[in-house]
This record gives structure tokens, sequence and C-alpha cells, in this order.
């Protein structure tokens, strides 16, 4: 796998796997399948691919439909549509029936970049983590999203896989595994323990290194499973660090940073620090223009971090 | 396997199995307290002649993979598809007491893991003809011969979901797919022409790419003949099934108060002996 891919590629790439290896695998897409890059599953079995046309709520139905029939069904659009226009459609026709669909949505969050708010999602694992038995997983680099693709298809029910339009650098090592619901301790530390998620995670390692000049010793966590939520690695890391930054390319309502929350009050209550989108709207920009316009870059989640502490930025 | 041609048109027994139905389903929502009587009884013709004279199904194997689909769209008619799975024998008899009460299966609207035969979780309404898209295209996925039914309220056509579902139905080409619409021409606001005009229905259907028919869908003898032509189509069917909202309870007929009221016992008992009349008569 080639470094600087977005995780959408890694998906496509990872139909066509399973594709060759499944005859129960089918894909469905909403007119977005260069986009999404099921286009390449599309060419290669035209007869499992389904393309809705501009109509999610439709797609989400037909997934339904071939889920009952003993598929393994992908639906693919936009993040923004596929929570939103189908919500309802996920929650009756796919959740509340316990449906083996994987919603895999692409252009998520801010980086999406130049067509602005109507097309960046930035409540969708809000949105998605409410749904009762909904797994919502985010991958950080191509490598666990080509991964997390062939997991969510041996794991039966529903999942809604996030992925990003903007190329994200290779982060995690050679030997990492991905499981669901099993976060990845990517750095360890004792002075503060740094959880992200997708395309946050590297800005989190990036932040740990500047944050030893300072002399704190951070704990970086890759929680790709928001749900459901890895209490053991996240309780064992802060009993040892006592604080949390969160960082997330979504908002702090309800996102990873509310999850973290969720299970810190009740279980392990210390500081928490949310870096994620202030209850915004997105807007057009380069995708480096905008994560530093809302406060998404390894600077803020160094800032944060000190304020937690309580050492002066030098 | 193949639905026989019946030329005579003598329905006694179906008529039968409907009133049955029919009793079930006053005295399911009686019980209940609630539920959804005037659309409940608007689709009991259909549901009686799909169940026993249409779908290749056995209750003794309820998973078989080449099985004809039925899907309840307007799930508020749960009542009605109750009491036919139990005449049908997918359920006991037993559980229509329990309608609606905490801890049954019978769910104020179908729930495909509750409830054997309900092949999938209805309720808000407009998804149910996707869902049957997806089921069609599984059976041309996987070769098999099997048929998808919706039934769907005419109210619900105002949903625009309903729509991309046909216009993606003929785009597929799928003539394993019969949508029927239950048109009792009244929803919980009044009736539809006046709430947000339908007509013309039949029209919009053809327009979409379906062939359609047109039928009176209390009469066994226009819905089953309907129901004969299936193995000769080349693209999806629409059934428009002109019905009458609270069909065979006097009080209830053609009134919209009856969308979601549960009959009170005097008025229950009433519906009952109304019934009992129309038995003696066949």
């Amino acid at each position: 796998m080639q470094k600087h891919l977005a995780t959408r590629q890694a998906y496509g790439e990872a139909l066509v796997e399973l594709g060759r290896n499944n005859p129960n695998i089918v894909v469905l897409d909403a007119d977005l399948s260069k986009s999404t890059y099921t286009v390449k599953f599309a060419k290669e079995f035209p007869d499992r691919f389904f393309n809705a046309g501009v109509a999610e709520a439709n797609m989400i139905g037909i997934a339904a439909g071939l889920a009952t029939c003993g598929f393994i069904v992908f639906a693919s659009t936009f993040a923004i549509f596929a929570t939103q226009r189908a919500l309802n459609q996920i929650f009756q026709s796919i959740a509340y029936p316990e449906l083996n669909v994987k919603i895999a949505a692409s252009h998520a969050g801010i980086t999406v970049g130049e067509d602005g708010a109507s097309h960046q999602s930035v409540d969708d694992i809000s949105i998605m983590r409410t749904i009762p038995g909904m797994t919502v997983i985010v991958p950080a680099d191509v490598t666990e999203a080509y991964q997390a693709t062939i997991a969510v298809a041996r794991y039966f029910g529903p999942v809604y896989l996030r992925l990003s339009r903007a190329p994200t650098p290779q982060i995690l090592p050679n030997e990492y595994m991905f499981k669901i619901g099993k976060a990845y301790v990517l750095k360890e530390g004792s002075d503060v323990t740094i959880i992200a998620c997708g395309t946050m995670v590297y800005s989190a390692m990036v932040a740990a290194e500047k944050l030893s000049s300072h002399g704190i010793n951070a704990e970086v966590i890759n929680m790709s499973t928001i749900k459901p939520i890895d209490k053991e690695t996240l309780l064992n890391s802060v009993k040892k660090t006592g604080c949390v930054v969160t960082a997330e390319e979504h908002s702090i309502i309800g996102g990873l940073g509310s999850a973290v929350s969720e299970v810190l009050s009740e279980e392990y209550p210390c500081p928490v620090k949310k870096i994620g989108i202030k209850d915004q709207f997105g807007q057009s920009g380069k995708p480096e223009e905008l994560l530093k316009y809302y406060g998404l870059t390894s600077d803020d989640i160094v800032e944060a971090t000190l304020s937690l502490k309580e050492v002066p930025n030098k | 396997m193949f639905e026989t041609f019946e030329l005579v048109s003598n329905y006694t027994e179906l008529q039968a199995i409907a009133t049955r139905i029919r009793k079930n389903i006053i005295e399911m929502i009686a019980q209940a307290g609630s539920g959804h009587p005037g659309g409940s009884l608007s689709c009991v013709e259909i549901l009686t002649a799909l169940y026993f004279k249409v779908l290749r199904l056995n209750p003794e194997y309820p998973e078989d993979m080449d099985r004809d689909r039925f899907v309840l769209s307007k799930g508020h008619s749960a009542p009605a598809l109750y009491a036919t799975l139990a005449q049908f024998g997918f359920i006991p008899e037993e559980w229509l007491k329990s309608l609606r009460k905490f801890g049954s299966p019978l769910q104020g609207h179908p729930d495909m893991k509750k409830v054997p035969g309900v092949e999938i979780s209805t309720g808000s309404l407009g998804q149910g003809l996707s869902v049957g898209v997806g089921m069609a295209l599984g059976a041309k996925i996987q070769k098999l011969g099997y048929r998808v039914f919706v039934l769907l309220g005419d109210g619900e056509c105002q949903e625009g979901q309903v729509w991309e579902a046909a216009m993606a139905a003929a785009h597929y080409k799928l003539n394993n797919l019969i949508a029927i619409v239950d048109r009792n021409r009244l929803q919980i606001d009044g009736n539809t022409e006046e709430v947000m005009a339908l007509e013309p229905f039949v029209e919009k259907w053809k327009a979409f790419g379906w062939m359609t028919l047109e039928i009176n869908g209390h009469d066994f003898g226009e819905i089953i003949p309907a129901f004969q032509i299936i193995p000769y189509i080349s693209k999806p069917l629409a059934i428009i099934a002109n019905t009458v909202k609270g069909k065979g309870v006097s009080f209830m007929e053609n009134n919209v108060d009856w969308h979601g009221k549960a009959p009170k016992p005097e008025e229950a008992e009433k519906a009952l002996k109304e019934m009992q009349e129309i038995c003696k008569l066949a």
C-alpha cells in the first residue's frame, strides 16, 4: 500500500479484495462511486454493484432488502448524505432490524475542503453513535482503512465506517492489526493521554513530539472504534496520566470527545480537553486552511495539553 | 408451486378467512386499547388473497431462500398482517391477544426479529418499496425465482422515497416486484386528494415505468386474476386496489376518525356482530 493516500482509496481497494473472495459482497452507491472509490468494485463485479442514483434514502432501503437475502452489503456516499439524508432509513430499515449493512461514508469532516459546508459532515459520528447497536469506526490511515473494511465484512451487523477525502500520512506501524473495538497505543507516555481518531491521529503524534520539548511525555491512543469504545485501554492509560485531550475532525458535541468523556465521568473523573469543531458549520477553503481556522492542528493539541498541565506555553 | 388459474370465481372459502381476519383485527385492537383499524380493515382481502392463493410460502420453512417475500410497507396495518399470519400458521392465534402489550412479539408496528413471517421491520412510512427493490435484486443476483410483494398505503405514496424506489425498480427491470397500493383514499388528516392530491395516481406509476392494473381491492374475482399475470410481465407491476377504509364495519367505513382509534368494548361488540351477520349470509 502506497503512503499518503486517502482512507477512501484503501476502502475501494479492500472492496475489490472482498469481492474476489466472497460472492456475497454487494456494493451500492448513490452517484458518487468515483469519489467513494466503489467504482473499482463496480468495474470488476458489475453484477454485484448497484447505483441508486442521487437517492440516498432509497439506497439504504435497497441495502436493507439485500441484507435480508443474506448478502453483506456496503452502501457508500458522502458522510453528510448518508447520515443526514438517510438517517431515518438507517434507523428503521437497517439498525432496528439489525441487518448486515456497512454504511461506508467518505468525505467526512472539513478536509472535504473547497465544496464548503453543504458537503462537510461535522456531526456524523454523533448521529450514528446514538443509534442502538450501531458500530462506529474511523480509520486513521490507509492501512487501517483497508483492514477495517475487511474486518467489518467479517462482522455481522450494522456498521458506520467513516472515511476521508484528503490523503492522510501513514501513521500505524506495519505490524498493526485492526480489531473492532480495540484501541491502539501509538506512543506510550505518562503525563497526558491524547486520544484521537481519523485524520487527527497523525496530528496527535506530531503534538506528542512537540510536547516532549516542553518536558511532557504524552501517551497517544488511536481510538478508531468509537463505538463500542475500548474502555479498558482508555482507563488503563488515564489511570497512569490523570488527564486527557481528545482530537477529532468533527464537532466537539457528540463525537469522540463526548464518547471518551462519557466513560471517564462515570468511571474515572479527570480533566478532559476536547479538540474539535466548536458548534460551527464548515466553509470553503484548502484543508490545511480549514484545519487551522477550526483549531484542529497539532499546535492546538499542544496548547490544550499545556493549559491542562498548567505549563506556560513557551 | 405455481398458482392455479381459477376460472370459476367461487371464493367462499377466502371470504370466510377474510371475515375471521377482520374479527381478529377488531378483537386485537379493542383489547390493545389502541391501533389502526381503518387501514387494517381495508387491506384484508388483499392479504387473504396473497397468503392463501398467491405467495409461495411454507410456514414450516420460513427461511426458505426461494420463498416469496411480502413487505407490509404500511406498517400501521400490523394487526391485519398478524391476524393473517395467525390464520396462515406462522404464529399461534394466542399471540394476537398480546398486540401492543409490554413484552409482546406483536409490536405496534411489525418487528422482523420478533415475528416469524415478517420479512422486514416497518412503521416509518415510505421505506418498504425500497426494501422490496433490494429483495428483488437479491433474487436476480442469486438467480432465484421468488417474487416480492409490497403493500403500500395511498397516503404513504406522498413520501418521496416511494418514487425513488419506483424509479429504481423500473430502471433495474424488476419483473419480480409487485407493488399493491391500498387506495382507500383516506389518511390521518382527511381525504388524500384534499391533504395532498395523488391523482392522476395510476398515470404516475405508469410514467415511472411500471405496468399498472386498477382493481376493486375487496373483490377476490378481481384481486386474484390481477396476480395471475405476474409470470408474463416484463417490468414491475403496480396494482392500485381501490378499497374502503374501515371495510366491513358499517360505522367505520369511509370514516377517517377510525384511522388510529381503538373501538370501545360496546363498539367492538357491535362490529363483531355485524361480521357474524355477514357470515350467516355467506
